[in-house]
């Protein structure tokens, strides 16, 4: 599929500001967050921010983004519907978790409640998105049981990086927790990521170009001629190729960058603790940011479409 | 934004499209004829709002009832090319340059007039007149012969004069698009060497046909693709062994005697006596009786008597005396011993054929099965010439269909006799269920008339059409001296029967000033510059190329008609803008290649259904205008006015000869005479309101047997389709071709230079022969050890495609197609760049990879690449980058022989030999992209093409 | 909207049967349709570099070639290729907006393109690459059965059927009701063993597919001395033929 930047980049920095949005809401519940103002609110804030640039740059992408609103009208069927409506929902909570942190104070039941629900609103917004992919046969990395895991892992991992890297500035405790929090999903992501890739180059596809065309009883299908000659947009939108070992490189990339070393950064920020942590807390947030990054455009560029199947691809 | 105003939504949770499922498709249909191809299927075209809305196939029209190619389909693309020509262009730079001013048609016809009118008062064979695909060339044949040129021709020549030749010399009809397989009876079908042909709609539906009746379908093709996939068996032949692989299946049956001997006598002239006198003048010919007629041997009263004596019982073999005391054999003798020797055994000819034995003598089992244990009995009474009433018919429904796989060889016309041969064995021709004629065949055998153009004087008309049947060497186109008359040499010991002339010689003879010079060549829709000439690279020097003593080009002038912006455009120096199809009048002829069909003649025109929005002419009033302009006889009155306004005026009424015109339907006063009869001045408006066609059904006892049949041949006659009702005795034995022979013998008053005889005793043989390519035979086979041979594209026509928005993402690039197995053999991978090399030149392209291709053959679709900058595509366009074009690797000439250019072509008819062509396959080297690549054309004015095309009429906004 | 209709019991399912057996790859059925659609339903089909280095455009069905096997049983095997109305189509459960939709009365798979958004993501969710976004106009457009031709009261009844169908020169397109198993489309299915393209997906195409036929094979036949009727030409010497 193709690696789109504006969906990379939605589902890259959607993932981050909700998993920080729950963090935020739990870790306040839990009474861990720092409970000054200069805190809550910025960082809500910066969640929210993160969010609404994916969200936004999704919109981009669309072939009418005035008409976006109707996007929400079909939360019966469509996980992209259903993640407009919970997006747009979480806002709500969301913001009242921020008003609340301001005017009841931090600690507050109200503030508690709304962060509470701003956080589960935030990660079933993630969740949503997780399964617009996973509905889709036709793409068989995405649709199995590994992709909506996955993508709340990394959204919450990330989410906790970037948390972790915010909040040790105000209390070195939180951060502590928080980087120890972000480096056990990180090490949860390294595994899901194995795990997920480990079976994608298993797993056959149960489609081919003979299950494609039903020609598969006369012999191996091969293509002769394709329908026009210039790339359309079906191959533009979905026939996207990467090279083995490229994509093999690039693997790696993402699981070094983005939760290895991270991994690494957090444990010695954790036993130094500031001001250490606040240098090392960052830097492995924005690894992890870059490393989901890279893992993200894998995630489509390795992704493959039954339609190529019928102009001779493998899937 | 969308712009259809095609519905409305209602609601927001659950939104509904009120659609209107029964919009206004046009303010107004108007139906004529297709002509992005020369099949001549009826079309009909919605317009709305003055743009064409759709075109569909007419459900009315006899060709194809509703149907439509690609092609087709896409006409609106072609009605709105930016490739469209739109004024005279007068050449300003360096011929070839493209440079051009645009000139008013005032201009451009004084201009035409001037030098035509020099060449007519001073010499007329100065001026050549060829043209292409043109629907008209019952029309400027006759032009030319009233101007006085012999020098006319189409383009027959390179396409398959060797069908139509063989055909018409055999059994009086041909293949192409003059006959057809009985779909609807047909059991067995045997097609050679077809990928779309003339007929292409109507070949697509019969096949649909044959598989649904179960009947079986065999294609004998190099290249399993289109019609071949879905063969129910395919044979990947090598090229040029067709003819080996049909002797082989007559060995066959003539071995297991599975021959109709009952069709043979009576039908054919299997039972005539042909002399045998070695060395002696009348040798090979047919013995005859006082009157002149053939003569065959009676069994019963033991004697020679006419052959066509009813109810006689003719010896067909053994050797016999004539009352002479010449000795004569019937020719079903000379055909059995011959064909029944070991070297048409399947064994002998399998490994050159790439067939194997078993198969060969398979599918002749299987054809003799079909035609004569399957036979069909049509409950149908009939008489035949001789008067005797049949109360069934008896069909053999073995059908067979051949075209430019067989004959685009050296040996094709052979070939094709050869398939023929087979064809009358099996007593198939015109009976239910085999092949049949179209009308208006059957024609007489041998055919006739014969070439004219001897002697042509200034401002003088020849005495009769330049191309024709020659039937003996008197009949070649030579003067006293022994020169040839015409520019292209047809008609000449290097071509004696070019029917059809030979326009692939054309240009190089106009260029070396061999026979003679020229001063003006003057061509119609012929892409002289590129895809229709063998080394188009060479045509365009020659073209261009200047005498340095006199600094003039060698060819002086150049005129041309074209509707586009063509290769060809480019290297003229007076372009004439011509319509396109959908804006003017046009016929498509009885006299000329009309949509007849087994039922009966039928024929159509063109009606202009959009007016031009450019200075634009048909090119068919501009030949009447000039025609008049020169005063040629027929054009103008006695005093001197025009005698036609405009060509729509010349079909309805010019008459070619009393009561027969260019259009068979409502002729006479009142519109009541079919076929002949005085013109009708409404005959346009009868053919609009008909669907712009006409068509005529012989009645059910004339279908079948045509050639012996008394209620055609009478109805045909009455038609004025044939001259006379004598039955037309198919000849297995072709008495023409044995008279050149004898003349290469030394015997007769026009006889070949020495330089010749040997060629034309060999291969002007009476019976089929088989004999390896030319060139093939000239060069060393392990240097070349490849075939390559093109395909016609099914969305594609030639050139004239490359502009059309729709189809050119189809085939905007070609490639060159190899087996899988030669591939890996020499180390080429799929999408590998290679050189594919022939004994003249190189062209390089890239590769694909197949299984169902003959593995000594490569193959690619026919006239994808085009030249830089022609056809109102951007420079760099695909066609031009990675399309190539595999003419540039086929010679004109064959290899010098004895100092001897002798054309690329067949040694009867000369017909263009564009399949012999032989290459090796070598890896390339970088860049990827094709050569060779000539320099890029410069555009006249060409309007600019748009980045973004929204194509639609009627809708709101674009 | 973007549920799918309930199914009843003899629910009409519209749609193609498409016969590789006869189809000869001549792309008159895409042509056709892209004539007929620029101007219909879908106005404009956009093509983008029409006459420049790239030219390609939107197409609402494509034909491919095939090669299927190798050495003598191999097959080539041409195969046009659009929507197949399926009965699960997830291009219509995945769409946001309502606008990608089946139609209850005859189960054809349309867009509405006044509310599409041009998400694309009907797209990803089609198996067969049958929805084409159009770039330019930004919004989804694919195969509508020739909505505006198959009820068209403006055109004449025997020619209510999609573009496609009309044009075929080797009859390879059916058009019908496959619901109604008395339909001519379902008992051609029938007879001919008409398939699903990628059943695994579990859309249901209601379009069917019929096979390349089976060629029975064929027995070469070992030479036959004894098949000859005799040696040599005078075999006929004493044949009593009339004529
Ligand atoms: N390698 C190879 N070469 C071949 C062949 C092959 O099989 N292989 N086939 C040969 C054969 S059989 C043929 S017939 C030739 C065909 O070759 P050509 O006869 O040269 O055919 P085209 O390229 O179709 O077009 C001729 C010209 O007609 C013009 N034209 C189109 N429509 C109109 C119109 O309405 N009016 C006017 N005035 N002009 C129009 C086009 O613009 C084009 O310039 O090619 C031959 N060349
Ligand atoms: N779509 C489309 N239709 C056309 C045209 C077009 O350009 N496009 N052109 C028109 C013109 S001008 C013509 S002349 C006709 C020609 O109509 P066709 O005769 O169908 O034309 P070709 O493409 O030359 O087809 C030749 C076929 O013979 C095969 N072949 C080559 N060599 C041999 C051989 O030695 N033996 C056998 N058995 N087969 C062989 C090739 O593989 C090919 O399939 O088509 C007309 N129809
Ligand atoms: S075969 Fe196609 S292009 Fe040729 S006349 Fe018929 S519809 Fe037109
Ligand atoms: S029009 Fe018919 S034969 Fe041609 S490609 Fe389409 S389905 Fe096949
Ligand atoms: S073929 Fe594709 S677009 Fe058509 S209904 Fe099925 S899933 Fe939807
Ligand atoms: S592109 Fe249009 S039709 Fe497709 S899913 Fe998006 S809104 Fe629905
Ligand atoms: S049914 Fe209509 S829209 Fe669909 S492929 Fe056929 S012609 Fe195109
Ligand atoms: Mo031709």
């Amino acid at each position: 599929m193709n690696p789109a930047f504006s969906v990379i980049l939605l589902t890259t920095a959607s993932g981050a500001g909700y998993g920080m949005l729950f963090w935020l809401g739990i870790l306040d519940a839990a009474g861990v967050m720092p409970p000054n103002l200069s805190f809550g609110i910025p960082a809500i804030f910066i969640a929210l921010a993160l969010a609404s640039i994916g969200l936004l740059a999704s919109t981009l992408h669309l072939g009418h983004p005035e008409r976006a609103w109707r996007a929400i009208s079909q939360w019966r069927s469509s996980w992209l519907s259903r993640e407009g409506v919970v997006s747009l929902f979480t806002y709500l909570p969301a913001l009242a978790f921020a008003a609340a942190w301001g005017i009841a104070g931090p600690h507050a039941v109200v503030t508690m409640v709304a962060g509470v629900v701003a956080a589960l609103c935030g990660m079933l917004t993630v969740f949503c998105q997780a399964m617009i992919y996973a509905s889709l046969p036709p793409v068989r990395q995405w649709h199995n049981r590994f992709v909506p895991p996955n993508l709340v892992l990394l959204s919450l991992a990330s989410g906790a990086a970037c948390l972790a890297a915010m909040v040790t500035f105000w209390l070195s405790g939180a951060g502590r927790i928080m980087a120890a929090v972000a480096f056990v999903l990180g090490l949860g992501c390294i595994a899901a990521k194995i795990a997920y890739w480990r079976w994608m180059d298993r797993e056959p596809s149960s489609s081919t170009i003979e299950s494609a065309t039903g020609l598969g009883t006369i012999g191996a299908v091969r293509q002769l001629e394709a329908p026009h000659i210039e790339e359309n947009f079906l191959l533009r939108e979905m026939g996207f190729r990467i090279g083995r070992k490229h994509g093999d490189r690039l693997r790696g990339i993402a699981i070094g960058v983005g939760f290895v070393v991270p991994a690494i950064l957090l444990i010695v920020g954790i036993i130094l603790g500031n001001p250490a942590a606040t240098v090392l807390f960052p830097i492995a947030a924005a690894m992890t940011l870059v490393g989901v990054y890279v893992e993200r455009w894998l995630f489509f560029a390795q992704a493959t479409h039954t339609v190529t199947l019928y102009y001779g691809r493998a899937v | 934004m969308t712009s259809a105003p095609r519905g409305r939504t209602r609601g927001f949770a659950s939104p509904v499209e009120l659609i209107d499922t029964s919009p206004r498709v046009a303010d107004e249909v108007k139906t004529t004829t297709c002509y992005m191809c020369a099949c001549r299927c009826g079309i009909r075209v919605h317009l709305k709002d003055g743009r064409i809305r759709w075109i569909q196939g007419n459900p009315d029209h006899p060709v194809n009832r509703g149907v439509l190619c690609a092609k087709g389909s896409a006409g609106i693309m072609q009605q709105y090319s930016p490739a469209r020509l739109s004024k005279p262009l007068l050449r300003v730079g360096e011929r070839g340059s493209g440079e051009f001013k645009e000139i008013e048609w005032e201009e451009a016809l004084g201009i035409a007039a001037e030098w035509l009118g020099n060449i007519r008062a001073t010499e007329p064979r100065k001026l050549a007149f060829f043209t292409g695909r043109d629907q008209s060339q019952s029309f400027t044949g006759w032009w030319a012969k009233q101007f006085g040129t012999p020098n006319f021709a189409a383009h027959g020549g390179f396409c398959s004069v060797n069908m139509a030749a063989a055909g018409l010399y055999s059994v009086g009809g041909s293949f192409w698009e003059f006959g057809d397989p009985d779909w609807e009876r047909t059991k067995y079908f045997l097609m050679f060497g077809v990928a779309e042909d003339h007929d292409s709609n109507p070949i697509k539906t019969g096949l649909a046909k044959l598989k649904e009746r179960g009947a079986k379908y065999v294609s004998v093709n190099p290249v399993r693709t289109g019609y071949s996939a879905i063969a129910d068996e395919w044979i990947g032949i090598r090229p040029g062994t067709d003819g080996l692989f049909v002797l082989a299946l007559v060995h066959e049956l003539l071995r297991t005697d599975r021959i109709d001997l009952d069709f043979l006598v009576r039908y054919t002239n299997a039972a005539w006596l042909v002399i045998r006198n070695p060395g002696a003048a009348d040798d090979g010919l047919f013995a005859r009786d006082a009157d002149g007629r053939p003569v065959a041997w009676d069994r019963a009263n033991d004697l020679a008597m006419d052959a066509g004596t009813a109810g006689m019982q003719p010896r067909i073999v053994g050797e016999v005396k004539l009352p002479d005391g010449r000795m004569a054999m019937p020719v079903f003798h000379l055909l059995a011993e011959r064909y029944l020797d070991g070297r048409y055994a399947p064994e002998a000819v399998a490994d050159r054929c790439g067939v194997p034995a078993d198969t060969i003598r398979r599918i002749a089992r299987e054809l003799a099965e079909t035609a004569f244990d399957q036979q069909i009995v049509l409950d149908q009474p009939w008489t035949d010439t001789s008067g005797r009433r049949h109360e069934t018919m008896i069909g053999r429904p073995v059908a067979m269909h051949a075209m430019r796989g067989i004959s685009a060889h050296s040996n094709g016309f052979h070939t094709c006799r050869a398939i023929h041969l087979l064809q009358m064995l099996l007593g198939a021709v015109d009976t239910p269920g085999s092949w049949r004629y179209k009308s208006p065949y059957p024609r007489p055998i041998p055919p006739g008339p014969t070439p004219y153009g001897k002697g042509s004087l200034p401002m003088a008309m020849l005495s009769g059409m330049a191309l024709g049947n020659p039937l003996g060497p008197e009949h070649l186109l030579l003067e006293d001296d022994g020169s040839p008359v015409r520019i292209d040499k047809a008609f000449t010991w290097d071509a004696p029967i070019g029917a059809h002339g030979l326009m692939h010689t054309l240009i190089a003879n106009a260029h070396a000033g061999d026979p003679y010079k020229i001063d003006t060549l003057f061509m119609y829709m012929a892409n002289m510059a590129w895809n229709s000439s063998m080394n188009p690279g060479e045509a365009a020097r020659m073209m261009t190329d200047k005498d340095p003593a006199t600094g003039e080009y060698r060819i002086p002038h150049i005129i041309y008609g074209d509707a586009y912006y063509s290769e060809m455009v480019a290297h003229a120096d007076l372009v004439l803008p011509d319509t396109t199809y959908l804006e003017r009048w046009d016929c498509i002829s009885l006299l000329d290649r009309p949509i007849g069909s087994p039922e009966g003649p039928a024929d159509a025109i063109r009606q202009p259904v959009l007016a031009p929005d450019r200075d634009v002419r048909p090119f068919q009033d501009v030949l009447i205008e000039l025609g008049t302009r020169l005063k040629l006889p027929g054009f103008v009155k006695d005093d001197g006015s025009a005698v036609y306004r405009d060509y729509a005026d010349y079909i309805v009424n010019h008459q070619r000869r009393p009561g027969i015109g260019p259009l068979g339907g409502w002729r006479g006063a009142d519109g009541n005479s079919p076929g002949m009869g005085a013109p009708n001045p409404k005959q346009l408006e009868r053919y609009v309101a008909n669907g712009c066609f006409w068509s005529h059904h012989h009645p059910p006892e004339a279908l079948y047997y045509k050639h012996a049949n008394a209620a055609y041949l009478a109805d045909a006659k009455r038609l004025g389709l044939i001259d006379g009702t004598a039955q037309i005795v198919l000849q297995l034995y072709c008495e023409p071709l044995q008279k050149f022979r004898l003349a290469a013998e030394g015997h007769g008053a026009v006889q070949p230079p020495d330089t010749h005889r040997e060629r034309i005793r060999l291969y002007f043989d009476p019976l089929p022969i088989w004999y390896p390519p030319l060139e093939q035979a000239a060069i060393e086979q392990a240097a070349y050890p490849l075939h390559a041979i093109t395909q016609r594209p099914p969305a594609m026509y030639h050139s004239w495609h490359s502009q059309n928005a729709w189809l050119r993402q189809i085939y905007s690039q070609n490639r060159l197609f190899m087996h899988h197995r030669t591939a890996a053999a020499l180390g080429i991978e799929e999408d590998g760049w290679v050189w594919a090399i022939s004994r003249t030149a190189r062209v390089k392209c890239q590769v694909k990879l197949m299984d169902g291709v003959n593995p000594d053959t490569v193959w690619t679709w026919n006239a994808i690449g085009k030249r830089s900058g022609a056809w109102g595509l951007v420079a760099d366009a695909p066609e031009s980058q990675n399309g190539f074009l595999l003419n540039h690797v086929i010679s004109e000439f064959l290899p010098p022989d004895r100092g001897l250019r002798h054309a690329n072509a067949d040694p009867v008819t000369g017909q263009a030999a564009w399949y012999d062509l032989r290459v090796r396959i070598e890896r390339a080297e970088a860049p990827a992209e094709t050569a060779p690549r000539p320099a890029t054309l410069r555009h006249p004015k060409l309007p600019p093409a748009p980045d973004i095309l929204r194509y639609a009429a009627g809708a709101a906004a674009n | 909207m973007t549920s799918i209709p309930t199914q009843t019991a003899g629910q009409k399912k519209l749609g193609l049967v498409i016969d590789l057996d006869t189809c000869v790859g001549c792309h008159a059925c895409a042509v056709n349709c892209k004539e007929w659609n620029t101007s219909g339903h879908f106005a404009p089909l956009t093509d983008f570099d029409p006459y420049q280095e790239h030219p390609q455009g939107v197409w609402l069905n494509r034909v491919h070639s095939y090669e299927a096997g190798t050495g003598p049983n191999s097959r080539t095997v041409h195969f046009p290729r659009s929507c197949l109305h399926c009965e699960q189509p997830a291009c219509v459960t995945v769409c946001p907006t309502g606008a990608s939709y089946k139609r209850a009365e005859d189960g054809i798979v349309l867009v509405n393109t006044e509310i599409c958004i041009g998400c694309k993501l009907c797209s990803w969710a089609c198996p067969y690459g049958a929805r084409e976004f159009d770039e330019d106009q930004g919004v989804m457009k694919k195969c509508t059965l020739c909505i505006d031709r198959i009820y068209n009261e403006n055109i004449p009844e025997a020619e209510r059927v999609p573009a496609c169908v009309s044009t075929c020169p080797a009859h390879a397109r059916h058009f019908g009701d496959l619901g109604d198993p008395a339909s001519a489309v379902s008992q051609l299915v029938a007879e001919r063993g008409g398939y699903d393209l990628m059943p695994e997906t579990g859309y249901k195409p209601v379009n069917k597919y019929l096979p390349p036929r089976r060629r029975p094979p064929v027995a070469e036949t070992a030479p036959a001395e004894a098949e000859s009727a005799g040696t040599g030409v005078l075999r006929w010497i004493d044949r009593v033929l009339s004529r």
